[in-house]
C-alpha cells in the first residue's frame, strides 16, 4: 500500500498549469533563466563571429601560435572549482547556515578572481608580443568573444561581494534568498559559456 | 520547493542528495576536460576526427552542467525550464549555422583578390 502511494499520487496530480499562481521563487528564477538564455544568444554571435573570422589572421599569428594550453587548462580548472563552490554556498544558503555561506562565497569569488588574473595575464602576454586586438580580424574577435565572458565574470564577482555584504548585514531574508538564486545560475552559466570557449576557441585552436 | 507552478531552474528538489548531486557532476565534468584536453593533444586519434571528439565532448560537459549545477530535468515540473532553454538552443544554431553558411557561401561565390 505503502509502496504503490506515490504512483497514484503522480496519476491524480493535476497538471501544473492548474496550479494557481507560481511562488515568487519560481518567477523569479525564471525570469532571470529568460535573460540567461538571451545572454547565450549573445554570446552565440560572437562565436559565429569568431568561427567566420578565425582564418583571417592578415598575414600575423593564428591560433596554434598563440595560445598556451596549460594556461587554459589552469583557468578551466578554476572555473569549474569555482562553479562547484558555489553549488556549496547554494545548500549553505538553503540551510541557512551563515558559516558555510560566507566560506563558500569566499571559495567561489577567490577562484573566480583567479581565473579572471590567469585570463588578463594571458591577455597582456599576447598584446605584448604585438597580437594585440587591432592586428587582424581574427584576434579582434578573439578579443571580443574572451572579453566579453571575461566582462561577465568580472560583474558576477562585483555581484558576489555584494551578495556576501547582503547575508552577512541582513541574514537570510527571503528576497536576499531570490537575488542568490539568480547569482548562483549566472555563474553557473559562465561555466557553461566557458566549457564552449575552451573547446572551440583554445582546443580546437590548438590540436595537433 | 515544488510548489505551485513547478520549480524554479537551480532549484534542489531534494537537499539531502544536494552535495551528492554536486559532486557527482564536478566528477563527470572533470573527467569530460579531462578527456577533450587530452583528444586535443593526442596522436592516437584520426586528425580530422578530433576536432569532432572536442565538439561532442564540449555538448556532453555543458549537459551535465545544465543537469548537475543548473538542476534543469526532464520532469514533469520543470517542462517551463525546459522549453525557455530548447528554445535558446534553437535560436543559439540558427545564428551560429546560419552565419557560417552564409559567410562560406560569400567567401565561395568571391572574386579572387587577384581578379577584383
Amino acid at each position: 500500500m505503502n509502496a504503490a502511494a506515490p504512483s497514484i499520487e503522480m496519476e491524480e496530480r493535476e497538471p501544473t498549469s492548474a496550479d494557481g499562481p507560481a511562488s515568487r521563487r519560481i518567477v523569479v528564477g525564471y525570469g532571470f533563466w529568460i535573460f540567461l538564455l538571451s545572454d547565450i544568444i549573445m554570446f552565440s554571435a560572437f562565436f559565429a563571429t569568431y568561427a567566420v573570422l578565425n582564418t583571417a589572421t592578415n598575414g600575423g599569428p593564428g591560433p596554434a601560435q598563440l595560445f598556451d594550453t596549460t594556461n587554459v587548462a589552469i583557468e578551466t580548472a578554476c572555473l569549474l572549482a569555482s562553479s562547484f563552490a558555489c553549488g556549496m554556498a547554494s545548500l549553505a544558503v538553503a540551510e541557512r547556515n551563515q558559516t558555510w555561506t560566507q566560506i563558500s562565497l569566499l571559495a567561489t569569488g577567490i577562484l573566480g578572481a583567479a581565473f579572471l588574473a590567469l585570463e588578463l595575464k594571458e591577455f597582456a602576454s599576447l598584446v605584448e608580443r604585438g597580437a594585440g586586438p587591432t592586428h587582424s580580424a581574427f584576434l579582434s574577435s578573439f578579443y571580443t568573444l574572451v572579453g566579453c565572458h571575461g566582462a561577465h565574470i568580472t560583474a558576477g564577482l562585483l555581484w558576489l561581494g555584494t551578495m556576501m555584504a547582503q547575508f552577512y548585514a541582513k541574514g537570510f531574508r527571503e528576497n536576499i534568498q531570490h537575488r542568490y538564486l539568480c547569482f548562483s545560475l549566472f555563474w553557473h552559466a559562465l561555466d557553461i559559456i566557458w566549457i564552449a570557449i575552451f573547446s572551440l576557441v583554445y582546443l580546437n585552436g590548438t590540436r595537433i | 520547493m515544488t510548489t505551485a507552478g513547478g520549480v524554479s531552474p537551480g532549484d534542489v528538489t531534494s537537499r539531502r542528495r544536494g552535495v551528492r548531486t554536486y559532486l557527482i557532476g564536478l566528477g563527470l565534468a572533470i573527467l569530460m576536460t579531462i578527456a577533450s584536453f587530452w583528444a586535443a593533444q593526442t596522436h592516437l586519434i584520426y586528425g580530422p576526427g578530433i576536432s569532432v571528439a572536442i565538439v561532442v565532448l564540449a555538448i556532453a560537459q555543458m549537459g551535465i552542467h545544465l543537469v548537475f549545477f543548473l538542476h534543469i530535468t526532464t520532469a514533469p515540473d520543470n517542462t517551463n525550464n525546459v522549453l525557455a532553454l530548447a528554445f535558446g538552443i534553437l535560436i543559439a544554431c540558427l545564428v551560429i549555422f546560419g552565419s557560417l553558411w552564409i559567410m562560406a557561401n560569400l567567401n565561395h561565390n568571391m572574386l579572387p583578390m587577384e581578379q577584383m
